[in-house]
């Protein structure tokens, strides 16, 4: 297994380089640049800003700076937050988002996995209906509609909650936002729990287990859950990676310091350090993740050998 | 024995807590102190008032730092750091007399802090953006190209209290162009200590009433009372928070529920319920800017003036102020506007009072005339960068156009292609804006000569516009300066190289326990001036 994880990294270099040749590239093809604003800089002042930034040399002779750069763990200044780098944008706005993400996650893994389960056991019952409306409907509500709402709710006409803001990290800061990253996933992960569920119930090996005269909560625990839960822990990957980064909207309504905002910000700013340090921090995150479930994946279903 | 202690113990410690008492309530009458929560609506670029070209970012570099004059409440230039000054007879050479102050860390202010500060945001190395703002002082601008060595410029220490400043033509707006950031001191003791790292809060020394505690980025800025601030005794509050969060209705929910004080610049389209919930919060007021439609008069048709006044005169701004946006914009009739100082009245266009209707008779003629008629409809592209409110005026706008027979096509971009567009000439018709520097009609007249560029979006060009803008430059005397920059200005609105829509306000939200915020035509609030009532 180790040698399983040391290959996959190993593999991992040249996916990233291409990413990043992909990103810078792309990036320069967009029109306009970091500095067109609605006061135009006169053409001396201009020239003093790109070549400050290295923006007067060719492109291609920016990309070879910009590697050389990162390979000495230089991810350069924001063109838009001129005080940091895009090192420290990260450093002061990942644990955020992470700690917010995991709260999500974990606890959209306890309300899905359960209510998702007690709905595949109780097929076609009231219940299982109401999940999976209730399921349904916190799909199709996109979180800048939910946001709001929380916010004017608990916020504005009930006062128990802070409307926005961080407050240092306090937890009733966290809370409204954890909420409305988290509910979607509920959604999503109690459909598919129910899903993979329903399906693993009605398989051989249950039917096995249940021949054997075990109890009905063994089966489920021991048996079913493990099998059940293999789509959901395949999802995991990429929804743990994408609540953990952070989230544009519910960071701009709930007004949190996370990093998910820099990098549409980045985009629309042309904040090209920015955009190549958020796309080279997600890349890492994600890969890394996808090995995690991988590796899961192999103690959890015993077809999956990683080696 | 213990029990006798502790008697002994217990009158002391209640003598103790009536002095604390005491002191915390006649401290309460003195000073009300406190903490005030202002929504800024950016994140400020940087702290170093050199780096930084926003609005938003002076309502907090402004109370960090302060130049040789300041604002007054109602933004007014009032002394700052010098206390007096002298100016010669041609308006040319300004000398400053300086207080005796400190730098937040204790270090003695002189004269030499101002010569060093000049020189650096001049430097090409130093690449600030807003450096132009000073070419007014001799040897600015060549410094600023590179052309020649800082210690060219025109700023000298005469001793450690006088400062003489030396421009390159008389400028009426000199000292209220001083109160701005890019005209702000800078601690050369600290910068050249540890570089680029010097508004990082363990770093950052100040001039002004406030220093740095805190900034955490996209969330807040949380300054602190400068106890070394010269005039600090007449400074109330203790704190001042900055939340530097964009989402407008997510700073008005927030100030409902009585988390920030002051939240600057609400959106346009909640004007109806603020009116009706919150009218004594809401603080609307004229401000000086110009929202404007260029014309490019380098490519055809545009290059009519037919064509360019048909399109003016079409245009409703009754119809945009009352009814698009309402939130008591002004219709604007000519291109800088009403209240600048040194300047009367603008010029305005002389089809002003004519009733609409003759007016849109009259557009049609023009189009006529050059050559445009039902079987050869004028079509253009309109372009405006995405805004609720840019959309709604271009919508308006087309359907003005509509009735004279043009046909306008609505381009909408982000801000960023919008003005590399603009930048490059690449548009028929756009949208356009511009908020005053400084209180001078100058700062508006500018942006239509032809050597000002790229930001002469429209590439208009009169010779004799041009003339009267360059002729105001070096005339002294006050009243002809103004005659000439009106004569300019009426030029301009007959050729029409540009269609002003309506002129500014500025829109905030203050919560009635902040006193002493005075709404004025710059929107700049200076927080030393403001108590809050409890």
């Amino acid at each position: 297994m180790f040698a399983y994880a040391v290959r996959r990294l190993g593999s991992a270099i040249p996916t990233l380089l291409i990413i990043i040749t992909i990103a810078f590239f792309m990036m320069r093809l967009a029109p306009g640049g970091p500095f067109d604003r609605e006061r135009q800089l006169p053409p001396e002042i201009e020239a003093n800003i790109l070549k400050a930034y290295n923006l007067d040399k060719p492109v291609h002779e920016q990309y070879l700076i910009y590697l050389g750069n990162i390979l000495k763990g230089d991810f350069g200044p924001s063109y838009k937050y001129l005080d940091f780098t895009v090192t420290d944008l990260i450093v002061a706005g990942f644990p955020v988002s992470l700690r917010l993400g995991l709260m999500a996650i974990t606890l959209a893994m306890l309300i899905g996995i359960t209510a998702g389960t007690i709905a595949a056991l109780k097929q076609n019952s009231a219940f299982d209906y109401m999940v999976m409306g209730v399921a349904m409907t916190g799909i199709a509500i996109p979180n800048f509609v939910m946001a709001p709402i929380l916010a004017l709710v608990f916020g504005v006409y009930l006062s128990w909650l802070p409307v926005a803001g961080w407050g240092g990290g306090a937890l009733q800061y966290q809370i409204l936002p954890v909420i409305t990253l988290a509910l979607p996933q509920i959604a999503y992960i109690a459909r598919l729990t129910r899903g993979s569920m329903v399906e693993t119930m009605n398989s051989n090996f249950i039917r096995t287990a249940r021949a054997k005269g075990l109890a009905e909560k063994i089966v489920v625990v021991r048996h079913a859950l493990k099998g059940g839960l293999l789509p959901v822990i395949s999802y995991l990957g990429p929804a743990t990676a994408a609540v953990i980064t952070g989230s544009v909207v519910i960071e701009s309504i709930f007004d949190v310091p996370g990093i998910g905002r820099y990098f549409v910000n980045g985009a629309l700013n042309r904040d090209y350090p920015v955009v190549m340090g958020v796309v080279i921090f997600y890349a890492v995150l994600i890969m890394a993740l996808n090995l995690i479930v991988d590796l899961i994946y192999g103690f959890l279903d015993p077809r999956v050998k990683v080696e | 024995m213990k029990g006798k202690q502790w008697i002994k113990l217990s009158g002391v410690r209640n003598a103790f807590y009536a002095t604390c008492m005491f002191a915390l309530i006649t401290a309460g009458s003195a000073f009300a102190g406190g903490t005030l929560r202002v929504a800024t609506m950016g994140e400020p670029a940087s702290l170093d008032p050199h780096k930084v070209s926003g609005t938003w970012e002076n309502y907090v570099v402004g109370d960090m730092f302060l130049g040789l004059t300041t604002e007054n409440p109602k933004a007014e230039a009032v002394p700052g750091v010098a206390e007096s000054w002298t100016i010669s007879d041609d308006l040319k050479t300004y000398t400053f007399k300086l207080r005796k102050t400190n730098w937040s860390d204790g270090t003695p202010f002189t004269a030499n802090d101002f010569v060093y500060s000049m020189q650096r945001i001049l430097l090409p190395e130093t690449a600030a953006e807003y450096a132009s703002l000073l070419y007014v002082i001799e040897g600015a601008e060549e410094i600023n190209s590179g052309k020649a060595a800082p210690e060219t410029l025109g700023v000298t220490a005469l001793d450690d209290y006088t400062l003489q400043v030396q421009l390159v033509g008389p400028a009426p707006y000199f000292l209220d162009l001083l109160t701005h950031y890019t005209a702000y001191p800078v601690p050369r003791h600290v910068i050249e200590k540890v570089g680029n790292d010097w508004t990082k809060p363990e770093n950052m020394v100040v001039n002004g009433p406030y220093k740095l505690v805190e900034w955490l980025p996209n969330t807040h800025v949380k300054l602190t009372k400068n106890e070394q601030y010269y005039d600090a005794g007449n400074v109330s509050l203790d704190n001042l928070t900055f939340y530097t969060q964009e989402d407008r209705a997510a700073v008005q929910k927030r100030f409902r529920a009585g988390e920030i004080d002051v939240a600057m610049d609400f959106a346009s389209d909640q004007i109806d319920w603020l009116r009706e919930n919150l009218p004594n919060e809401t603080r609307i007021a004229p401000y000086l800017g110009v929202y404007y439609y260029p014309m490019n008069t380098s490519v055809p048709p545009f290059d009519d003036i037919r064509v360019r006044q048909a399109l003016s005169l079409s245009v409703n701004r009754e119809a945009i102020v009352d009814r698009v946006l309402k939130t008591g914009e002004i219709a604007a009739y000519s291109f800088v506007p009403p209240g600048v100082s040194y300047y009367e009245k603008p010029a305005e266009v002389e089809w002003k009072d004519m009733p609409y209707p003759e007016r849109v008779k009259k557009a049609k003629a023009l189009l006529a005339e050059a050559g445009f008629n039902k079987d050869n409809p004028l079509k253009l592209t309109l372009r405006y960068n995405t805004s609720e409110n840019h959309k709604r005026v271009a919508v308006a706008v087309q359907s003005m156009w509509k009735q004279i027979g043009v046909e306008a096509q609505l381009h909408n971009s982000e801000v960023k292609v919008h003005y590399a567009d603009l930048k490059q000439g690449d548009f028929q018709v756009a949208r356009a804006a511009w908020i005053a520097d400084y209180n001078d009609a100058q700062n508006f007249l500018y942006l239509l000569e032809t050597r000002t560029g790229a930001n002469n979006y429209g590439r208009y060009s009169n010779e004799k516009f041009d003339s009267l803008m360059q002729q105001a430059e070096v005339t002294a005397d006050l009243k002809k300066r103004a005659e000439m920059l009106y004569q300019a200005e009426a030029q301009a609105m007959a050729d029409q190289p540009v269609i002003p829509i309506y002129h500014y306000v500025s829109k905030n939200l203050v919560s009635q326990k902040v006193d002493g915020f005075v709404d004025n035509a710059k929107d700049i609030h200076r927080w030393r001036y403001i108590t809050i009532k409890e």
